[in-house]
């Protein structure tokens, strides 16, 4: 082990005079004796020259070895053990030095053994996600939703669940750099002297800030002081996959930039033009799905909420619509416009043949629940649909019911595009003598028209503040390593303008400066702390009394009682903007954010990468989605690789048929081809970036797609998607459930109790767990199978072993569609282990290393398997995974620090499986017991319930008649999956109840009947 | 010297007039005796034997390598995945168990058949059972994840109280494999200990008859001995009846009791059983065809041997082909949509093509042995023989991975593909088995001598009267 | 067996070239009153067992026994194990779920029954016994080939040294020899 190490660290550093040995740095560590001797001598052990340099020179090279291929992911976190330094620092949990308040009544001091919960804010897109990180002796291993938080009401989505792990990533930037040379921070904030006092001098006329939106108060006053300083600076703020579209279309309805909220509690229907409103990285995503779900119940009959979609890409919020129109992106206008008409707004439009006749129908439905009804469109259609929504919304009178108007949340709403132009063009005069590019990655995200690369590299000084030293870093001057959000104090606002405040669980890993302490420096206040500088802020702020009181409760909670942002009652004076031109009938292409790792922020976070991607199921990769009629005319299949070429620029990547997407369209999701995103991120699909330009963000036309002749071999999880005439998921229409509500028991029955010859086991006694899973509520998002990554310790097993079936994941989301691949209907099912009370899987094993507990768990008893893995081949579900080799890093520190220490880590050969979260059912139980009595129903939950932002799931006491889930499997919906082979499953799900407009439904089904007699 | 009529009272319960006899006229005990005994003692190796004990040799190495890696970096070297999670090593374990209940069945059921033609081909049919159990036995262990607590599935009292779960069909196999290669093992050496005797005896080279002397235990022929010996030989001859019945019906019940569809059928115990029969017969020729010839055995192992293992396959190739209808039948006679399904996707799905080369390997090129030309004929019984081994993989393959890659729930159905250690795995038993069978021929008589002896027209005794 | 020989003989040998006469000669010596002698031949011959006074043995009573208690020790073993040390709630069957036991009983059963008939035989042939008098006769390698012997014992009442010769020599022999010890 020494040795090994010892070698690796000769083979990272070659052993040259000057350079630290690691047998140097064991020696010393060796001498190191008693506890803050340890510490101190780690220090200075780390701070030292030759110590960074080994640590920042290992690095590259590794790397190198990496994109070099051959090696796998697990040899490469093995090499990455041999990273002393990182094992060193990493053994020294540190508590933040500012007092920080435990979110429920606890010891301020820690006990071991038992986790605490703190509110904090994961930041996506600029706004705050509130969450509650839980925290293992300091060491945040677990995020969950805010329940007190009016934002989200206690869900989250993939990437706030999956941005635990990218704190302890090991390819964060560890040190402040110039040109790639180790540098201090001191050394920096010097630095900074003489261009700043040049800059003063001609009042920073050349001097630029560049970073994503910002709605942190405290940030923005503080940007503001600085562009006092320097009044000709300016700031440019620039997202990917930012609002520039939504803020256009507020500029031509109000004339002044507004944000856009929902409120679906008060929706009976909803029309979405493209706005994808249930997936994660939606602003408000979390609300929505919540009061979405609260709507979709069948139990309120016609008060029961209608979807309909008119959908370009497929994605997870289309497949819950009763009615799924495939409309292509830049047709989406054309059909708005038509239910505009329908509505007695705007003139008349000319309608497609493709859905004739459906606009109409929509807008008589939307007429009849006029107050009730909500137009949402999608962020990347034109300002102009945004403009047309709004008017709409004004007609359907949804605005102060369903459509909130409020004052804009971002510190300062600019023409994002418009600027970032304005910047580069001024780089290219020569103009831009120093920029700090500030969260930002310009050099891999900007339009590819700009040249991003070619301007930057004209400025004289440039500084670049991020996680990584990325594609942007690596050509800085400066690099100044970020903190993550886990790491920081700070103030960001949510969708709906809460403050949300941040608290650091744990002092900056890997050191670090926030965005905070880089612009006071910038200020020329030397390095003072976020904690002051936050905090100092919000005292100027406050006007009551007893600040420290209130202060106390902010942090508490997480976020500052009523602050969201004011509603204005605006109503669209511009009026219905006129037709953008003629219908382009060229192949289009869409750029969306990637469903889990967003424009790329998260592109090197394994979990993400390795979450099947909602609707395609796709794992480590980008694709080319198409429609399958259109793919089969232009005789290119699945895993084809083609090369797209958007008028002139080309990119190639793998085909994906995917049924339900438009004709004559494809689409891509950006975040994908990184070159310098660390070992995970790097290579995986291709970049989308290349042929995204400046003016055409959203949706481009005039697409050609060519076969290179080769293939992309994509890694899926789920390769059927097709029911196959089984009785998995049990649907109904509305009208079929009140007419019949025990329509899920028709077809397929389990077997009557007692059938058996066997005496059943007697569960009465004790707790009796269960879990119910609403398939009319799930949204499909996968936000619980990250959540079970995460509280689960499940390892990353990389794209060849998903490729090859041996992905990890005990929760699974499956995906079927049903009807033409042109216009399917589809389903989401969660399949979590169902916990069979005759499970087949214990019957065959033959060492009894999968048994029942008295309270009805499966239990999977790892140390005893042996690996003969024939429980997974009797079970229905196969909800089994194996470790077929070493998946788990048993080597890489930072990974033992994230990981949950109540749930073991398994090795090689052993099976293992969904436990219902069991280390959460005994903590309860100890509580209970300690307090002599029962737990309570929802006194806790699993970590997939906890996480869902639908309320899908349910878990609970099935003894306890009063419990939800118990209530829940009471109804008539309420079926087990493969019941009738009497495995008797606790793990239920209800069946899906659609809503479908009849009058619509028939038009469709007829349009199907005739392109299949076609 | 001794002519037609004798040998007709001798044989007259075996031999039909016009029929090949099962021991060639002109031998007598010490013929008999030196022929068999000089394949051991004297004759030197050979280039043949050479050339094959060096094949055998490099493949039981690729074996070696194979597995080192295989316990080095675990079974995910294997092709297997999830759903597939079982593949060839479960398809090699049961193909070799198979093969591995020729033996037994020959010496004991046909033993108590009186099917004396046995006689002298049911020493090295034990043999080949013998190595082919073994064979079989690594893969439970090479297919484990964890092989080095493959000791847990033994009754043993462990310090934490645990025990091994006797619902589970693994644990059968592994109470009804070990049970049967130790009985076979012995009835085996039972059979050979007045063999060994009678090498003791011959053996010119004293170490060589020290050696022989100490396994022959100081067998003398007594007729007190022989007395028991052959009481003793009888009774293991009726105890491994029924349990070589019950091996393969025990390897059926691990996928008989499963849930699975394509497994879970009550079809599988008996045409398992003769299954193996079949696959074992053809290996038994696969075998004799070519020693004969290299040995000039052919007076011992005639063509009636043959012919008879022939007839015998051809029986058991049609109770086979039955268990495959059965199994169609019911799948669409039931209501039970899975099992349709699995059928369908059998026929027509990616699998299709070892399904329906397996049809032909073991059902339709064997209904060649009807006509008498093509079975009485060595050439082709080897050819076929080799067929139906191909045939007999292709059955197990067939139904291990197409029923696992697609089962109940279409999201998790996936596919499986050996890799290249699956393929080294295997050829690797294949040479191990090659190189234990050609050590055999060389250190043991590889046809049982007293038990030709008994066949010979001299054996009779006359009765006393005679010289009243 | 016997450590100290009566006399300094172990017995005579006579050689026979084939099995009818080994046959006849065991009946007419059983028949002059011979008891302690043994036929010796290379293959088995019914006949002369009971010839030579010897009708009946012992060995399948050993494996009866055997079987019947390989059968009810694995019964016991899975019952103990399975519903008394170690119960344990297995896909809802019941601890005691002696349909899956029979298969092991019937394995156990078959195992202990073989096992014990074969070392049964050897320990009452007395095997394995490298050394035996007999072995000193240089023709007696024949036995395993093509010759049969008959022997009469020393150690036997009737035995004495000349009437012995010239009972066996009556028989017609191929040979005579002294068996020495």
């Amino acid at each position: 082990m020494d040795n090994g190490k010892q070698k690796k660290g000769e083979a990272v550093c070659p052993s040259k005079k000057g350079k630290l040995e690691l047998v140097d740095v064991k020696q010393q560590l060796a001498a190191a004796k008693d506890g803050p001797q340890y510490w101190r001598s780690l220090e200075e052990l780390s701070n030292t020259e030759e110590f960074q340099e080994m640590l920042h020179r290992e690095f590259p090279r590794q790397a190198s070895e990496w994109v070099d291929g051959g090696t796998s992911r697990r040899d490469f976190l093995k090499l990455m053990s041999a990273s002393m330094a990182l094992a060193g620092l990493s053994a020294c949990v540190k508590q933040p030095l500012e007092p920080i308040v435990p979110y429920v009544r606890q010891p301020e001091e820690i006990t071991l053994g038992k986790p605490l919960f703190f509110a904090t804010a994961a930041v996506i897109a600029g706004y705050a996600v509130p969450v509650l990180a839980e925290s293992h002796e300091g060491r945040p291993t677990k995020i969950e939703g805010n329940p007190q938080h009016p934002a989200t009401l206690g869900g989250t989505d993939v990437m706030t669940q999956g941005s635990v792990l990218g704190m302890y990533d090991p390819d964060r930037s560890q040190t402040v750099m110039l040109d790639n040379d180790i540098r201090t921070w001191g050394g920096f904030v010097g630095a900074l002297a003489n261009p700043l006092a040049a800059q003063k001098a001609v009042q920073g006329a050349g001097l630029r800030l560049l970073s994503r939106s910002t709605t942190s108060p405290t940030l923005a006053a503080q940007i503001k002081q600085f562009l006092q300083t320097y009044p000709q600076a300016k700031w440019v703020q620039y997202d990917p996959a930012g609002r520039d579209n939504s803020r256009a279309g507020a500029k031509q309805s109000f004339g002044e930039y507004l944000d856009t909220q929902y409120n679906f509690e008060k929706a009976d229907v909803i029309l979405s033009l493209d706005g994808d409103f249930l997936s994660s990285g939606f602003p408000g995503f979390h609300k929505y799905a919540r009061q979405f779900s609260a709507r979709r119940s069948p139990d309120l009959k016609e008060k029961m909420i209608r979807f309909y979609a008119a959908e370009s890409t497929p994605t997870n919020t289309g497949a819950k619509a009763d009615h799924r129109i495939p409309v292509r992106a830049v047709e989406i206008e054309a059909f708005g416009r038509a239910v505009a008409a329908g509505l007695g707004v705007g003139g008349p439009a000319t309608a497609s043949s493709d859905w004739g006749e459906y606009a109409s129908m929509i807008a008589n439905d939307l007429q009849k629940h006029k107050g009730a009804a909500v137009v949402v469109v999608g962020e990347h259609q034109p300002p102009a649909v945004h403009a047309l929504a709004h008017s709409m919304n004004a007609a359907l009178g949804a605005v102060g019911n369903t459509v909130l108007y409020t004052e804009p949340v971002e510190a300062q709403p600019i023409d994002q595009t418009a600027a970032l132009k304005e910047l580069v063009a001024e780089m290219n005069a020569g103009k831009v003598d120093m920029i700090v590019v500030m969260g930002a990655n310009p050099v891999y995200e900007a339009p590819a028209d700009l040249d991003f690369v070619d301007a930057y590299k004209k400025v004289a000084l440039r500084i670049h503040h991020g996680l990584y030293v990325d594609e942007t870093g690596v050509i800085s001057h400066w690099h100044i390593p970020a903190t993550h959000y886990l790491e920081q104090w700070g103030d960001v606002r949510a969708f709906d303008g809460t403050i949300t405040i941040q608290q650091p669980l744990i002092a900056p890993l890997y050191g670090g400066k926030n965005q905070y302490e880089l612009v006071s420096a910038l200020n020329g206040q030397g390095s003072t702390g976020a904690y002051e500088l936050v905090r100092a802020y919000w005292q100027k702020q406050h006007t009551g009394a007893d600040f420290e009181a209130w202060w106390r409760r902010a942090v508490h909670d997480g976020f500052i009682a009523n602050s969201a942002a004011q509603v204005r009652n605006a109503s669209a004076k511009g009026g219905v903007p006129a037709a953008s031109g003629a219908a382009d009938n060229s192949m289009e292409i869409i750029f969306r954010r990637d469903p889990m790792i967003y424009d790329g922020e998260f592109s090197n976070n394994g979990w993400l990468q390795e979450a099947p991607k909602p609707y395609t199921q796709l794992t480590w990769d980008n694709a080319i989605l198409i429609n399958p009629t259109t793919a089969h005319d232009m005789k290119i299949d699945t895993e084809d690789e083609v090369e797209i070429n958007v008028n002139g620029r080309k990119v190639t990547g793998g085909i994906w048929r995917t049924p339900g997407h438009p004709k004559n369209s494809i689409s891509v999701f950006l975040g994908y081809g990184r070159t310098r995103a660390g070992r995970v991120g790097n290579g995986p699909g291709f970049s989308a970036y290349q042929v995204r330009t400046s003016d055409k963000q959203g949706i481009a036309t005039g697409v050609q797609l060519n076969k290179t002749g080769k293939q992309f071999l994509f890694a899926t999880t789920q390769g059927f998607q097709n029911m196959d005439g089984r009785d998995i998921v049990r649907v109904a229409t509305l009208e079929d459930f009140i007419s019949d509500p025990n329509f899920a028991h028709e077809k397929t029955q389990a077997p009557v109790e007692g059938l058996t010859m066997f005496q059943p086991y007697d569960y009465s006694k004790e707790y009796k767990w269960g879990m119910a899973i609403d398939l009319n509520s799930c949204v499909g998002c996968k936000s619980c199978v990250v959540a079970c990554v995460a509280e689960n310790n499940i390892p990353v097993v990389g794209k060849d072993m998903v490729k090859r079936g041996r992905h990890m994941h005990w929760l699974r989301v499956d995906n079927y569609h049903e009807g033409s691949p042109d216009a399917p209907k589809t389903y989401t099912q969660p399949v979590p282990c169902q916990q069979c009370e005759n499970a087949p899987c214990e019957l065959v094993c033959p060492v009894g290393a999968t048994v029942h507990s008295t309270e009805g768990l499966n239990d999977m008893v790892y140390n005893r398997c042996v690996g003969t893995r024939y429980c997974s081949n009797n079970c229905p579900y196969k909800v089994r995974r194996f470790n077929f080799l070493l998946f788990q890093d048993w080597t890489t520190p930072q990974w033992k620090m994230a990981r949950n220490p109540d749930v073991s880590i398994r090795s090689r050969g052993v099976m293992e499986k969904c436990t219902y979260c069991v280390q959460r059912i005994t903590h309860a139980r100890i509580n209970a017991e300690r307090e002599d009595r029962k737990i309570r129903d929802g006194e806790f939950t699993t970590a997939c319930a906890q996480a869902c932002p639908a309320d899908a799931i349910v878990f609970g006491d099935l003894n306890n008649a009063s419990s939800r889930v118990a209530k829940l499997r009471a109804q008539q919906r309420n079926y087990g999956l493969l019941e009738e082979l009497n495995n008797r499953p606790r793990t239920t799900y209800m069946a899906v109840v659609r809503n479908p407009n009849p009058e619509l439904e028939r038009a469709m089904d007829q349009r199907e009947l005739a392109t299949e007699h076609k | 010297m001794h002519q037609g009529p004798d040998e007709k009272t001798v044989l007259q319960d075996v031999l039909e007039p016009g029929e090949p006899p099962v021991l060639a006229p002109g031998h007598d005990f010490g013929t008999v005796t030196d022929k068999i005994t000089s394949i051991v003692l004297r004759r030197p190796l050979g280039i043949g034997w050479g050339t094959a004990a060096f094949i055998g040799f490099v493949l039981v190495n690729v074996l070696l390598m194979a597995v080192t890696y295989l316990f080095l970096k675990g079974v995910g070297i294997w092709g297997i995945d999830i759903p597939v999670a079982w593949g060839f090593a479960i398809v090699n374990f049961v193909w070799w168990v198979g093969i591995g209940h020729a033996g037994t069945l020959i010496s004991a059921i046909l033993l108590l058949l009186k099917q004396t033609w046995r006689n002298s081909i049911n020493r090295f049919a034990e043999a080949m059972t013998l190595f082919a159990v073994a064979c079989a036995g690594m893969f439970p262990l090479f297919h484990m994840g964890r092989p080095w607590l493959a000791y847990w599935m033994f009754p043993y009292p462990s310090s934490m109280g645990v025990w091994p779960q006797f619902r589970s069909p693994l644990v059968w196999d592994v109470f009804a494999v070990s049970t049967y290669a130790t009985v076979s093992l012995i009835f085996w050496f039972v059979g050979l200990i007045p063999d060994i005797a009678s090498l003791r005896d011959r053996a010119r080279n004293p170490y060589t008859r020290i050696t022989y002397g100490l396994l022959a235990m100081g067998w003398r022929g007594s007729a007190r001995h022989w007395k028991r010996y052959q009481s003793v030989y009888l009774l293991l001859a009726g105890l491994a009846t029924p349990l070589v019945l019950s091996v393969h019906t025990v390897v059926s019940f691990d996928f008989a009791v499963a849930q699975l569809p394509g497994w879970h059928t009550t079809i599988f115990p008996p045409y398992f059983v003769a299954g193996a029969i079949y696959s074992g017969f053809a290996m038994v020729l696969v075998l004799a065809i070519p020693i004969r010839h290299y040995y000039g055995v052919g007076d011992m192992i005639t063509l009636r041997h043959l012919e008879n293992s022939a007839k015998i396959m051809l029986a058991t190739g049609l109770i086979v082909a039955y268990g495959y209808f059965m199994e169609i039948f019911m799948a669409f006679y039931g209501s039970n949509i899975y099992e349709r399904s699995i059928v369908h996707t059998r026929w027509f799905g990616p699998y299709a093509p070892a399904y329906w080369s397996l049809i032909l390997c073991n059902i339709l090129l064997p209904q060649l042995l009807w006509i008498p030309r093509i079975r009485k004929s060595p050439k082709w019984q080897f050819i076929l023989s080799l067929d139906i081994l191909v045939g007999m993989w292709l059955e197990r393959f067939v139904i291990i991975v197409t029923s696992l890659h697609r089962d109940f729930l279409p999201s998790s159905w996936g596919m499986y593909a050996g890799t290249r250690w699956d393929y080294a795995t295997y050829l690797g038993t294949l040479g191990f088995f090659l190189f234990a069978f050609v050590l055999f021929i060389r250190v043991l008589p590889m046809i049982t001598i007293f038990e030709i002896k008994a066949l010979l027209p001299e054996s009779e005794v006359h009765p006393a009267e005679v010289e009243a | 067996m016997k450590q100290t020989p009566v006399s300094p003989v172990y017995g005579l040998m006579a050689e026979f070239s084939d099995a009818s006469s080994l046959l006849h000669a065991s009946e007419k010596a059983y028949a002059a009153g011979y008891r302690q002698m043994d036929a010796y031949s290379p293959y088995p011959i019914e006949e002369i067992a009971d010839a030579i006074g010897f009708p009946k043995t012992r060995v399948p009573l050993i494996v009866l026994v055997g079987g019947i208690m390989g059968g009810l020790s694995a019964f016991a073993l899975q019952y103990w194990i399975s519903a008394i040390s170690y119960p344990e709630v297995i896909a809802g069957r019941p601890y005691n779920s002696w349909p899956a036991f029979v298969i092991p009983c019937f394995e156990l059963t078959i195992l202990f029954a073989s096992l014990s008939g074969v070392f049964g035989m050897l320990a009452l042939n007395g095997l394995p016994m490298p050394y035996h008098p007999v072995f000193n006769v240089e023709r007696f390698t024949g036995a395993s080939r093509d010759k049969f012997f008959l022997c009469i014992e020393a150690a036997d009442p009737l035995f004495d040294r000349v009437d012995a010769e010239k009972f066996l020599a009556s028989l017609s022999p191929d040979f005579i020899t002294e068996v020495p010890h």
